[in-house]
């Protein structure tokens, strides 16, 4: 885990007045799967969409595999590798699932000027290996509108990995789901990142999901870094558990 | 030039404030609907026109009562219009609170002909002169000129009910409530507020406002059945330039408005329309939200109401359209002139349905100006033959040429707004193009149009122009359906779907908007140069509102959920406008019933409906 995906350094940002990152440094190597935590306002999804190209920042540098991405927009990150999924899931709604990952593929392709020629008689196949990854394949033919939530996240993926992203960015993965769902979801994301040696960066609300998965955490308190490390350290680390009140880091988290 | 002295000035500028305080009146009801329900309101020119002619009739019958009498009946006029906004909440919009916005819209579309044929059936064709007001019907000196005191009196209503409003809003239950709900409709729901109240009461101060400018502008001009639509326009451009939702933004607007016609009848006589216009489109292009509105009114304007999956005709369905194309493709054997004459024209309207449909049923951009696009086809294709004589096939290209380069230019301002306020901008830029049809008179020929654009032999003929038509348009209708398959078709669907998402898997959202915008005004610009060689001639109403507003009813009635849907209803709208305005003698109205049956009783449209019946056979037949 040495090659450098994500690199930040520095970012701030400030709205109104209120400064809700100062100064906040990170590194995602690729294989690795980083949880950003941190109590409600610590600046969490501020820095996700600042990394995401959603905001710009005030100050500081985003680096995607060494190349200066600072205020990309996210189509323009998307074509440097940057994968997403959104806290507010959101396929596209009016096509199958196998048509959502098939778009997906063309837009790899830079096919999406294409104005003849139908859009589903190219990477079928392509598309059902992407299915099979997520473990959608049964339901390609379904129309996405139709979808339980759980699969709907599922569809976000497998539309984020049919772009074969350098680096996947999570936000709120597992919130809305039910919890035998959350953890399946991201055992999956985490393992297709370590098979694949893709970097993913995930915000979190749910515990289990982050010490069962995560083979780092950074956690955010008041918009700066108050502490990051492994798992355990994280776990036992006592301005943590201060933040938390002890919510959430009770002893079961490592079942 | 007229050389400007100062009290030529300042004439002009009271001049201004005092049509300002009209718009006003018209505009802050037209805000509150839409600030509390969300509902853009058509209508709301109706509501005025009904003010008016009703503050007409009153003061005839009260006339023996004088000054009391004269505002007993504008009061009354108001209060009456009131209580019709409620029966138009009740009947027809409480219906429709779960539909897409547009859905409401249209509803409202239909109340203006159902309320223009009312009218006509009431008080006649005839312009109405009404009453002096008593007490003000004076003249002021100005420097060397006399102002009517009438108008200083319009010129202090305008502050006068902007304070009237902020106190009612600011000190009432009622006032709390309607700001909360402009603020977050849903939340003031769960909050136990009773929504229907509450809605019937905006409606009825909206209406009430709506009808007492009406019954204002008595001593001002004479009543007419153009009035609703006029001030309609008028009032959709002060609301948008305010900003959707704020009445100080609407006061503002107002007065701009006022006094740019005040100064521009002055100086730039023949641009006068299109300055208005122009004037919206820079403010929205600038600010998006207009002067003092905030991006919280604007969420988007949903077009189609479940997500619904295309798919490929089946085999069945190709043969029934290749059927069709020869059925019509043999017309000539069989048919007579007339006959053919209307089908080469149903064809004609549906590639204009279908090019709406690519825009706003793919593309989930409502555009109240499509018929821009038709209208800059005709004139394209009627002058290349008329004034340049070129032959037939460049002219038909020159069509959606045209139509495509305004399409071009006018996506580029309109797809930066969505929603509302894409509508309201589509429309500025094709009222901007529909006045510069109307005051252009040395090229467009103004009102009178342009005559004896007749297709060269052998198209001469109906069946000969048939036959081309039927060419044509089935080629842009298959290429539009093409399109819709195409990786950009669905594209443009994500786009539609989920921009985030769209952005953030690569999808150029803007640009793919943009390109289909331009798609989207090329072949309604291919349906307008048929059409003009269809009628031979052409005139400014092709770009009018009613001709958007006759896509919008092809394209929802046939169905919006379905690239079929745009064809069926062209052939069902056109064929029952082309039935009734032969027969009918209101079939403006019957028209406007049509509307409100449809999106109260069938809002999928009629292949929704066809769809339903095909899916509930085929299930009992599976269950058999």
């Amino acid at each position: 885990m040495s090659t450098k995906v994500l690199e930040v350094e520095g970012l701030r940002k400030r709205f109104h007045g209120v400064e809700a990152v100062r100064g906040v440094d990170l590194t995602v190597c690729a294989g690795e799967a980083v949880a950003l935590i941190g109590p409600n306002g610590a600046g969490k999804t501020t820095c996700f969409n600042m990394i995401g190209g959603q905001l710009r920042p005030d100050a500081g540098r985003v680096r995607i595999k060494g190349e200066d991405v600072t205020g990309m927009s996210p189509r323009l990150l998307w074509q440097r590798g940057v994968g997403r999924t959104f806290q507010i899931t959101a396929a596209f709604a009016s096509m199958t699932v196998r048509e959502n990952v098939q778009l997906a593929l063309h837009a790899k392709a830079k096919r999406l000027n294409h104005v003849f020629g139908r859009m589903t008689a190219n990477f079928g196949d392509e598309a059902d290996a992407v299915l099979d990854r997520v473990g959608m394949r049964a339901e390609a033919q379904r129309p996405c509108a139709f979808l339980a939530y759980g699969d709907l996240k599922r569809i976000e993926l497998a539309i984020a990995l049919a772009a074969a992203p350098k680096l996947l960015l999570m936000d709120e993965p597992t919130a809305g789901m039910a919890p035998g769902e959350r953890v399946q979801l991201m055992a999956l994301a985490a393992s297709l990142a370590k098979r694949e040696g893709i970097a993913v960066l995930f915000t979190e609300h749910d515990m289990d999901v982050v010490f069962a998965h995560a083979d780092r955490i950074i956690v955010l308190d008041r918009g700066s870094i108050l502490a990051e490390g492994q798992p355990d350290k994280i776990k036992a680390d006592p301005a943590v558990r201060a933040v938390y009140l002890g919510a959430g880091l009770a002893p079961t988290a490592s079942a | 030039m007229t050389v400007l002295t100062p009290d030529i000035i300042l004439i002009q500028a009271l001049n201004g404030l005092a049509s300002a305080s009209s718009l006003f009146l018209v505009a802050s009801g037209l805000s509150i609907i839409f600030g509390v329900t969300r509902v853009v309101n058509f209508a709301h020119g109706s509501f005025y026109m009904l003010g008016a002619y009703l503050g007409w009739s009153l003061t005839r019958h009260l006339a023996s009562f004088g000054a009391f009498g004269f505002w007993g009946s504008v009061l009354g006029a108001a209060l009456i219009v009131g209580g019709i906004g409620i029966l138009v909440e009740m009947l027809v919009l409480r219906r429709l609170r779960r539909a897409p916005e547009l859905y409401p819209l249209l509803a409202t579309f239909g109340v203006v002909l159902i309320v223009q044929d009312a009218a006509l059936a009431i008080w006649g064709p005839e312009d109405l002169l009404g009453p002096r007001a008593p007490g003000l019907t004076g003249f002021v000196s100005i420097f060397a000129s006399r102002f009517p005191v009438y108008e200083l009196f319009l010129i202090a209503v305008g502050p006068l009910l902007l304070g009237g409003l902020w106190l009612l809003f600011r000190r009432t239950r009622f006032g709390l409530l309607v700001r909360a709900a402009t603020q977050d409709r849903e939340m003031v729901a769960a909050l136990g507020v009773d929504e229907r109240r509450l809605f019937s009461n905006v409606f009825f101060l909206g209406a009430a406002l709506a009808g007492l400018g009406g019954a204002l502008q008595l001593p001002r001009e004479a009543v007419n059945l153009n009035m609703d639509v006029s001030v309609v326009v008028e009032a959709f451009v002060v609301v948008v330039v305010g900003g959707l939702g704020s009445l100080v933004g609407a006061y503002v607007a107002a007065v701009l408005i006022g006094i740019i016609q005040a100064f521009g009848i002055l100086f730039l006589p023949k641009v006068t329309l299109v300055l208005v216009f122009l004037v919206m489109g820079i403010v929205l292009a600038v600010r998006p939200f207009g002067l003092f509105g905030r991006s919280a009114a604007s969420e988007g304007l949903r077009t189609v109401a479940q997500e619904s999956v295309l798919r490929p005709l089946s085999t069945s369905s190709r043969i029934l359209f290749a059927l069709c194309v020869l059925l019509i493709g043999a017309m000539p054997l069989f048919a007579g002139g007339y006959a053919m004459g209307i089908v080469a024209e149903l064809l004609i309207l549906a590639v204009f349905a279908a090019s709406l449909h690519f825009l706003m049923g793919l593309g989930g951009m409502a555009s109240f100006g499509h018929a821009a696009f038709f209208g800059i086809g005709a004139y394209g294709a009627a002058l290349a033959l008329t004034a340049l004589q070129w032959p037939i096939a460049a002219c038909l290209l020159a069509a959606p040429l045209g139509a495509g380069l305004a399409g071009i230019f006018a996506g580029w301002l309109c797809v930066r707004l969505s929603g509302v306020y894409l509508a309201m901008l589509s429309l500025a830029v094709a009222q901007i193009a529909w006045a510069t049809s109307f005051q252009w008179v040395e090229v467009t020929g103004g009102d009178n149009g342009i005559l004896g654009v007749w297709p060269p032999p052998p198209f001469a003929s109906r069946s000969g122009f048939l036959l081309l038509t039927l060419v044509l348009t089935a080629a842009a209708l298959a290429s539009l359906r093409i399109a819709a398959f195409s990786p950009f078709g669905y594209a443009l669907r994500a786009a539609r779907d989920a921009p985030r998402r769209a952005e953030a898997s690569g999808i150029h959202v803007r640009a793919t908007q943009w390109a289909a915008f331009a798609i989207a005004a090329a072949f309604a610009g291919v349906a307008g140069g048929l059409y003009a060689l269809a009628k031979g001639s052409v005139f400014p109403t092709y770009l009018a509102i009613s001709k958007s507003v006759d896509a919008l009813i092809m394209v929802l009635l046939g169905g919006i959920g379905s690239l079929t849907g745009p064809i069926i209803g062209a052939f069902a709208f056109g064929g029952l406008e082309a039935e009734l305005m032969a027969s009918a003698p209101f079939w403006r109205a019957i028209l406007g019933v049509v509307i409100l049956a449809l999106v109260i009783v069938a809002p999928s449209g009629i292949t929704g409906v066809l769809g339903r019946q095909i899916g509930k056979r085929q299930k009992s037949a599976a269950s058999a």
